[in-house]
């Protein structure tokens, strides 16, 4: 492998995740296929069909049973693996609680896709954001590089003894998980050298030391506490994914961060938004910066944790931030990634001006033009032009 | 051409392999180092529907990954859609068109009002046929696009089909696809 | 080792001061670091009722081993010895099964009486 290490690949977004995890060839990959993330599973299942890696392959019957096979896995300290989108991400979402609340450091690439209904198969992020409080870590990524970086480094951050969280990687479906684009891999010797081997746990599943995992531990019981260790770990993973990504860093010289800042040091206005849509932002960024108007972006990457402190920090300065949510929240005072901001900022005592732009839901389009107008419109509250408005603002969205 | 970001769009039928020709135009911009992005308009996949596929090449990164709006190269792979979409729709000024048919531009302005665009006819399907023995216009039509954009020269093009292709087919497949390139790059008619 | 023996074998796990243990002295995950321990919590107190079986009438069918939901009917060598009940809850599907009508229920008020002589 080590020839392919300069070598820019044309691969698919999904195909450089199953690349990824061939790289990492974990103990056992349990999952069953759903649109947009087909590929990844499908991709894997012909590497440990050809015996290009030592994975056992669990071929659920519904992704309830994926996700309670990975469990079983995991419990007895395999490395284990699984893919998801959509409709079957909501299936498992019983079982990720319980993945979270037994602290099993299992893998999961979550392809962004719709939740139904109606039916829809295109990309929004409304399949990971329902799992925001089930207790795993979730790193969102612009395109095919990050998403393969992403899976690479997930397991040091799982993995970690002050963490042991199961870890979700999104990244757009269709938009990412389909486009050809450009990859620059590592070798399977960097991979496995990044990765290290799975710690050894003490107290696995072994019949000749049996224990009892996840019992009910009667209403005056020990619920309560454990549910505090596993924000205590949410709140150690933050260092941890930080120390991860810049030993990253040293490997591949691609940095990252919790949040990704773009001409963001002296922006008065600035668009917070997540995967793939973020390449936009940024272009249309460098198109107002020659206008002479100080916009900025930022990408989520880190959501669970959320990074409150440096979202502060980030917006200290800012009079108008937008948040972009490719997620809704029906009835709440904004999209998901809205309210995070907003209460960021608050516990931090700043009171920048915030705005919620709800955009490509069920894989609607946003073009350089739509985002141009979210910037226009954040520049215009910015210099006192137009009143900040407190309800959601629906980009390209018709009869309106 | 000159200009730094080449967007192409792809109108052909599913099955006729527009999706492994824009992967084929991908690797080719890799090849002279250059950044580049494909990926089809995604929806209920059937053989002979009409699909929509794109891809861009660029001297920069691309960051943009929104479907193209104003291609500056429309790939027709099959003549019949001409009569039942606009292909042409948001063509940018001067854009090429390439449409796979054995008529002549001339023939097809008769009928079609395509604006100010740079037409051009090549028999991609009549060629793969000949040459390939199937009716598979996708690789002809990379031929013409080399020859038509410039964004890459024939040996270019068959050099990587030697390399990409020779490893999963025979002898006689990979010659039969070299021979549609060459036929195409020289057969294309303005 | 019979089952009666078991019962009353001491738990290895230290779980003294549990009560007040916080977020950090539980084990990882809610796990408890040794298997079978629902037998060192003692359900026999929520009787009403507690089974008496007749040696004499009874055919050792062991119907009431098999039937038993708490696993609360002692046997040895294939015989039926003893209730165990310290964990027996008085439901009374042994009585019912029994073929020989050789298990009868009493009052809980006799336990003390009839059975911890």
């Amino acid at each position: 492998m080590a020839q392919t290490e300069a070598k820019t690949l044309a691969i698919t977004g999904n195909g450089a995740v199953s690349l990824a995890m061939k790289q990492v060839d974990p103990d056992v990959v349990a999952a069953y296929p759903i649109t947009p993330q087909t590929d990844v599973v499908q991709n894997f299942s012909q590497y440990v069909a050809n015996g290009d890696v030592k994975a056992e392959f669990v071929t659920a019957e519904s992704e309830h049973s994926a996700m309670s096979a990975c469990i079983g896995s995991a419990a007895a300290g395999a490395r284990t693996m699984t893919a998801t989108s959509s409709a079957g991400y909501a299936l498992m979402v019983e079982v990720c609680f319980v993945a979270a609340s037994m602290r099993l450091p299992i893998i999961m690439t979550t392809v962004n896709r719709a939740l139904s209904g109606p039916i829809n198969i295109h990309c929004d992020h409304s399949d990971s954001m329902l799992g925001r409080d089930s207790g795993w870590l979730q790193i969102y990524n612009e395109d095919a590089q990050e998403a393969y970086d992403a899976t690479v480094m997930s397991f040091p951050i799982a993995e970690h003894k002050d963490v042991r969280l199961p870890l979700m990687n999104m990244y757009d479906g269709f938009i990412i998980s389909g486009a050809i684009g450009p990859l620059k891999p590592l070798s399977a010797e960097q991979v496995q050298e990044f990765i290290g081997q799975a710690p050894d746990y003490p107290r696995l599943l072994d019949a000749k030391n049996p224990v009892t995992m996840g019992p009910f531990d009667g209403l005056h019981g020990w619920y309560f506490e454990q549910k505090i260790a596993q924000n205590i770990a949410m709140d150690n993973a933050l260092d941890v994914i930080q120390d991860t990504y810049d030993r990253f860093y040293e490997l591949t010289g691609r940095r990252y961060e919790h949040l990704m800042k773009y001409r963001m040091d002296d922006a008065e206005i600035a668009v917070v938004v997540a995967n793939s849509a973020a390449g936009n932002a940024r272009a249309i960024v460098d198109k107002l910066r020659n206008e002479g108007i100080k916009a900025g972006v930022i990408k989520l990457r880190t959501f669970r944790p959320f990074p409150v402190k440096q979202y502060a920090e980030a917006l200290a300065d800012v009079k108008v931030v937008g948040v972009m949510d490719r997620a809704d929240s029906f009835g709440a005072p904004g999209g998901p990634l809205y309210m995070e901001v907003l209460t960021s900022l608050y516990q931090e005592g700043q009171c920048a001006k915030a705005v919620n732009f709800i955009y490509g839901l069920g894989g609607r389009d946003v073009f350089p033009q739509n985002i141009e107008d979210v910037y226009r419109r954040l520049d215009a509250i910015a210099k006192g032009e137009q009143d900040a408005p407190r309800e959601r603002v629906y980009v390209n969205t018709k009869g309106m | 051409m000159t200009s730094q970001l080449t967007e192409v769009r792809w109108h052909a039928r599913g099955g006729q392999g527009a999706v492994t020709a824009a992967k084929m135009v991908a690797e080719l911009a890799v090849e002279r180092g250059k950044h580049f992005q494909a990926f089809p308009e995604y929806g209920p996949e059937r053989s002979g529907a009409p699909i929509v596929a794109f891809t861009r090449i660029s001297d920069e990164p691309i960051q943009t990954y929104s479907p193209v709006e104003h291609p500056n190269v429309i790939l027709v792979l099959d003549p019949t859609l001409i009569s039942s979409i606009d292909v042409v729709e948001g063509a940018s000024e001067q854009a090429v068109v390439i449409v796979n048919t054995e008529q002549t531009p001339d023939d097809i302005k008769k009928d079609h009002d395509f604006g100010n665009v740079r037409l051009m006819t090549v028999a991609a399907s009549k060629i793969a046929s000949e040459t390939i023995g199937r009716n598979l216009p996708n690789t002809p039509m990379v031929g013409a696009v080399a020859k038509a954009t410039g964004l890459f020269g024939l040996e270019e093009v068959q050099d990587h089909m030697r390399q990409s292709f020779g490893k999963k087919f025979s002898e006689k497949v990979v010659n039969g696809n070299l021979e549609a390139v060459r036929r195409a790059f020289e057969e294309v008619k303005e | 080792m019979t089952d009666k023996d078991k019962t009353t074998k001491e738990m290895k796990w230290d779980i003294s001061g549990i009560k007040n243990w916080g977020p950090g002295d539980h084990e990882l995950g809610s796990l408890i670091p040794e298997a079978g321990n629902a037998r060192y919590y003692q359900t026999g107190g929520w009787r009403t009722e507690f089974p008496i079986r007749d040696d004499e009438a009874c055919t050792q069918c062991l119907f009431c081993y098999f039937f038993c939901p708490d696993s609360s009917v002692l046997a040895e060598n294939q015989k039926v010895t003893d209730f165990d009940y310290d964990h027996c809850k008085g439901c009374g599907i042994c009585a019912k099964e029994c073929p020989a009508d050789a298990i009868s229920m009493h009052p809980e008020s006799e336990f003390a009486e009839r059975v911890k002589k």
